[in-house]
């Protein structure tokens, strides 16, 4: 089923830029699409298109009706004056949600992303790799169809960085959500990714696509094996024809 | 350890201050219509204490009405601006107005309007103090985090919803700090209009003890009335400290103690 389809999508700022240009791109259930390329490429612009957080200007977007969204921005971006409970429940606040199932929904959502016991917690008062994982807890707690990730890890340690992918592997696999995720890193978004999209810039436009069939979560070992440096290396050289052309 | 000295080195500094002032005025044998000294302030305060406390409360009351006047109404009108930038951009010049007017010049016309003096020396203290609320408030309000704004939209939050959830909240460190401002202005206009009305009676304040000393040329009594009025606006200035500090600690920088 496809969640998403966009046909000759292209954005122009009113400022002149033109992010994007002619995007035809189908999201389809349960696939890990990762959109790849370097600063500037119009991965963000598009993400957000797909949210519905800004209009095409040319081209049409089509989304399934029974289409929930899911977004995590870039940094955590979590109410400083709420604690952790509160600011995942937000969502289900909005939506004018009973109190205690918006208690008990934000719980487990916590749980999921492995914060059990640290509902009463300030975002102040958590590591950068918590409040990311706050964030992912907020964007699950609707029970999302569709899952949109823009470059989530970027600003964390490699370690945390790895521990929060495999974590984000586990959860795709075991709810079947789907999810698109904005990343610059080639290692990051072939170890993830089912389908990657490789972006070049100047209009922003879709330069290849990479399909890794490896099965998810991920083997033991997989990031030193031989098929993952192949995988590593086609994909890099795809950006690098992209950035060229 | 650290915060025993915080206290101790001030209190250290006002002793000696008073002591070289009272062994200055001993030694020199200044008269105390002139200058007097700590002892002879604190002897006056001692002897007048029933008229002064009840001064003191008819000035704190005005001073303390019109912060609540100020956070009521500034804040009112901080919202209000925030929903449109044409409301802001119409009428927030006319607060700048109000605000840059001196208070000492609006003053006699506010009573030559006002026949009641408590409610014109409200007037005038709710003048001074409500701009910092309203121009702090308006600034908190717009200074929403773009990704939250964001966020909010995403998850269809109706305006009411962003601006209970989002823009109050965020706004409460610059509303807060605007009340600490506006809590010591609200004192100082008080005390303005109280000179400008120059009302005596058993219902004046502070500064009408000023004037009324200054009249029998009972210095050291002027010198009481002036210690009351600035221990008021210390103790002011403490509890709202201590306000922002107990709304802040869990989650705003300036409240936060360094680590280690």
């Amino acid at each position: 089923m496809t969640l998403v389809a966009l046909d000759g999508v292209g954005k122009r700022f009113a400022s002149g830029t033109e992010a994007l240009r002619g995007v035809d791109l189908r999201i389809e259930a349960g696939e890990f699409l990762s959109l790849l390329g370097p600063s500037g490429c119009g991965k963000s612009t598009l993400l957000r298109l797909i949210a519905g957080l800004a209009e095409p200007s040319e081209g049409r977007i089509e989304r399934a009706a029974s289409r929930q969204v899911g977004f995590v921005f870039q940094e955590a971006t979590l109410l400083p004056w709420s604690d952790a409970i509160t600011n995942v429940r937000l969502p289900l606040r909005l939506a004018g949600m009973a109190r205690a199932e918006q208690e008990a929904r934000a719980a487990a959502a916590l749980a999921q992303v492995g914060l059990g016991g640290f509902e009463r917690a300030y975002p102040r008062e958590l590591s950068g790799g918590m409040r990311m994982r706050v964030s992912i807890a907020r964007a699950l707690v609707t029970r999302p169809s569709l899952l949109l990730m823009d470059e989530p890890f970027a600003a964390l340690d490699e370690l945390t960085r790895h521990r929060l992918n495999d974590d984000l592997l586990a959860l795709w696999v075991g709810s079947g959500v789907t999810v698109v995720f904005v990343t610059h890193s080639v290692f990051e978004s072939v170890y993830l990714s089912s389908r990657i999209l490789v972006m070049a810039a100047r209009p922003g436009r879709i330069a290849a696509e990479v399909r890794v069939e490896e099965a998810a979560p991920r083997p033991e070992g997989f990031r030193t094996s031989a098929g993952y440096a192949a995988l590593c290396r086609r994909t890099t050289e795809a950006l690098e024809e992209a950035m060229r052309a | 350890m650290r915060r025993w000295a915080d206290w101790l080195a001030p209190a250290l500094v006002g002793l000696l201050v008073l002591g070289g002032w009272e062994a200055a005025v001993r030694l020199l044998e200044v008269p105390a219509y002139q200058v007097p000294g700590p002892v002879a302030i604190a002897r006056a305060l001692v002897e007048d204490w029933p008229l002064f406390r009840s001064s003191m409360l008819v000035t704190l009351k005005i001073a303390l009405l019109a912060l609540l006047l100020a956070v009521t109404l500034g804040g009112l009108l901080a919202v209000l601006f925030a929903q449109s930038r044409w409301v802001e951009r119409a009428f927030f010049p006319y607060a700048v107005v109000l605000q840059v007017t001196p208070v000492v010049a609006i003053a006699p016309l506010i009573l030559i309007w006002v026949d009641d003096v408590t409610i014109s020396l409200l007037i005038c203290a709710w003048i001074v103090a409500f701009f910092p609320i309203l121009s702090n408030t308006v600034l908190g309000l717009n200074s929403a985090d773009r990704n939250h704004v964001e966020l909010f939209r995403l998850y269809g939050a109706t305006r009411w919803q962003t601006l209970w959830l989002l823009r109050l909240p965020g706004a409460l460190p610059f509303f807060l700090a605007g009340l600490r401002v506006a809590g010591g202005l609200a004192l100082i206009g008080a005390v303005v209009a109280e000179f400008v009305a120059g009302a005596g009676g058993t219902g004046s304040g502070l500064a009408f003890r000023i004037l009324e000393a200054g009249y029998q040329l009972k210095i050291p009594r002027m010198f009481a009335a002036l210690a009351l009025i600035s221990a008021l606006g210390i103790a002011i200035f403490a509890v709202l400290g201590l306000v922002q500090h107990l709304l802040l600690r869990r989650w705003h920088e300036s409240a936060m103690r360094p680590e280690g």
